[in-house]
């Protein structure tokens, strides 16, 4: 057990090392047999798995069960509360988007420190930065973490979808044997985990009782030991770091047709509607996760209005000055009109779509949003286009 | 409708003389719409709700109703674009990429 790092998805294909088809009954799962993208090793099968077929074994501890059978049950992965380097490198690398499906844990039971039968037993996802979040911060504490096939995705994202569910939770009770393992019957899961579990199912389903800990893994340390969330740990939070750690994956959304965009403005219009461009890009990407509860209004669009007038007022403002004296009064309004139009309409829909990123916006009101301020945006955009076009076609034929 | 917010209606409903009490709704909103000091639950701030569900799905009596979803205009867009079944966090062109993924969003820290 001990070279065996729960974290790093393995490169078996064959998700409990005897093959696929009805072998793993306790698996329900569907597509757990068929292509399972973190295969689970034999040792995290093998117990809760009927077959006997012997197979090779690339672990070093097969010792156990291949029946389920209460007094044996299934190995309990041990984990330290200590995050490592490596650990750090994945957070930053899923940060950044980078393999954004591959930070997986495997699902099952672990254990934090040496727990016992009375240990609290911890819910979570199985995404590396939910399951790293909640064994660092119950560091020193000993504790069992309960990790469900969310399919690498956050609790949040994965309760909304329902994976992080009802019936996940309590296939995952009976897989693990959880009642022989622990004396108590009550879990621990997080808060946001709710809209995917109906707590009083479980309980009908598996005499566990669901407690929902604290929205935030760094108040669990505190729950646990107070056994009580204060309003504020309930309250979901959207805090200058928790915006701005979501500008990578914003910008690496955004990154490519901006390039592309950015490059083709420069060949057609020259430096200042590419820079221009980019401007709004970056500022509906990068600025305005950072500036959104200080910009006016509620609506993300007219934020992003706002944000992109002031991005675009100073392209707007050198276009005008460093017009030639003879440049007709019709151009520089055009000119003018094309950059105080297209900017900001780039970047109050950039705004729009980071709606999707925050934890409190409803799905009436991005609706109604989106039927209020699409329309008005298109309209500003092809006025803008239409300027632009108007000004540089008349240049090209010499009418000015 | 509020100049400039169109954030104050939802469509969470909510039936107090079906509730018993159990506390489960403030207990999962993460946005305190609820209070429950007392016998029966109450709405306190309504119009925070993001429709999530969370209350709903934890009610054991059905004392509430919300039509949830996830309000993430880009999926609402790009579904309206495509003609394709909304994406939610996690599929094909959600957050800006293909696969298998996981949201942008980072609510679900624990």
């Amino acid at each position: 057990m001990s070279d065996d790092n729960p974290v790093q998805p393995e490169k078996d294909t064959s998700p409990c090392g005897c093959g696929p088809g009805p072998c793993c009954p306790a698996n329900t799962d569907p597509e757990g047999t068929r292509n399972a993208p973190y295969p689970e090793n034999r040792s995290s099968c093998g117990s809760i798995c009927s077959c006997n077929s012997p197979k090779k074994e690339s672990e070093g501890e097969i010792q156990t069960q291949v029946h389920p059978d209460t007094a044996n049950p299934p190995p309990i992965t041990p984990v330290s509360g200590t995050l490592s380097s490596r650990d750090t490198l994945g957070h930053i690398l899923a940060r950044l988007g980078q393999n954004r499906s591959g930070h997986r844990v495997r699902p099952g039971l672990y254990s934090l420190g040496t727990p016992g039968p009375g240990s609290p037993v911890i819910v979570t996802a199985n995404y590396t930065l939910s399951f790293d979040a909640v064994r660092s911060s119950v560091a020193g504490r000993d504790a069992y973490i309960l990790v469900l096939d969310t399919k690498g995705i956050n609790v949040w994202c994965a309760a909304g979808k329902g994976t992080f569910g009802t019936d996940e939770l309590i296939n995952r009770i009976h897989n693990t044997q959880l009642s022989s393992v622990v004396h108590h019957h009550r879990l621990v899961l997080p808060q946001l985990g709710a809209p995917g579990v109906a707590a009083h199912k479980v309980h009908k389903a598996t005499g566990f009782h669901v407690e929902y800990g604290p929205v935030r893994a760094s108040d669990l340390m505190e729950f646990l030991r107070d056994n009580v969330a204060t309003p504020e740990m309930r309250v979901v939070r959207f805090d200058l770091r928790d915006r701005v750690i979501l500008i990578p994956v914003e910008l690496r959304s955004a990154a490519l047709y901006a390039v592309v965009a950015t490059i083709a403005l420069w060949f057609v219009g020259g430096w200042l509607p590419a820079a221009g461009f980019l401007a709004a890009v970056l500022a509906g990407t990068v600025l305005f996760p950072v500036l959104l509860p200080y910009l006016p209004t509620d609506d993300f669009s007219t934020k992003g209005l706002f944000l992109g007038i002031i991005i675009a007022a100073p392209f707007a403002t050198y276009a005008f000055l460093t017009m030639g004296l003879g440049t007709p009064p019709w151009v520089a309004l055009a000119t003018v009109t094309a950059i105080l139009t297209t900017l900001p309409a780039i970047t109050a829909y950039l705004a729009l779509n980071f709606t999707g990123c925050t934890p409190y916006t409803s799905r009436t009101g991005v609706k109604l949003e989106i039927f209020r301020y699409i329309p008005f945006l298109a309209g500003l955009a092809v006025i803008g286009v239409i300027c632009a076009i108007v000004t540089g076609l008349t240049k090209l034929l010499g009418m000015w | 409708m509020t100049m400039f917010n169109s954030y104050t209606k939802n469509t969470l409903k909510f039936y107090p003389e079906k509730c018993i009490g159990c506390e489960r709704c403030s207990e999962v909103c993460p946005h305190g719409v609820f209070s429950a000091h007392g016998e029966r639950a109450s709405l306190q701030r309504p119009e925070r709700c993001m429709e999530c569900g969370a209350c709903q799905r934890n009610c054991p009596t059905g004392a509430i109703t919300v039509e949830s979803g996830v309000g993430c205009a880009y999926a609402m867009i790009y579904s309206a674009l495509t003609g394709r079944k909304e994406v939610s966090c996690g599929e094909d062109g959600c957050c800006g990429g293909s696969g298998e993924q996981e949201s942008s969003c980072n609510c679900g820290d624990t």
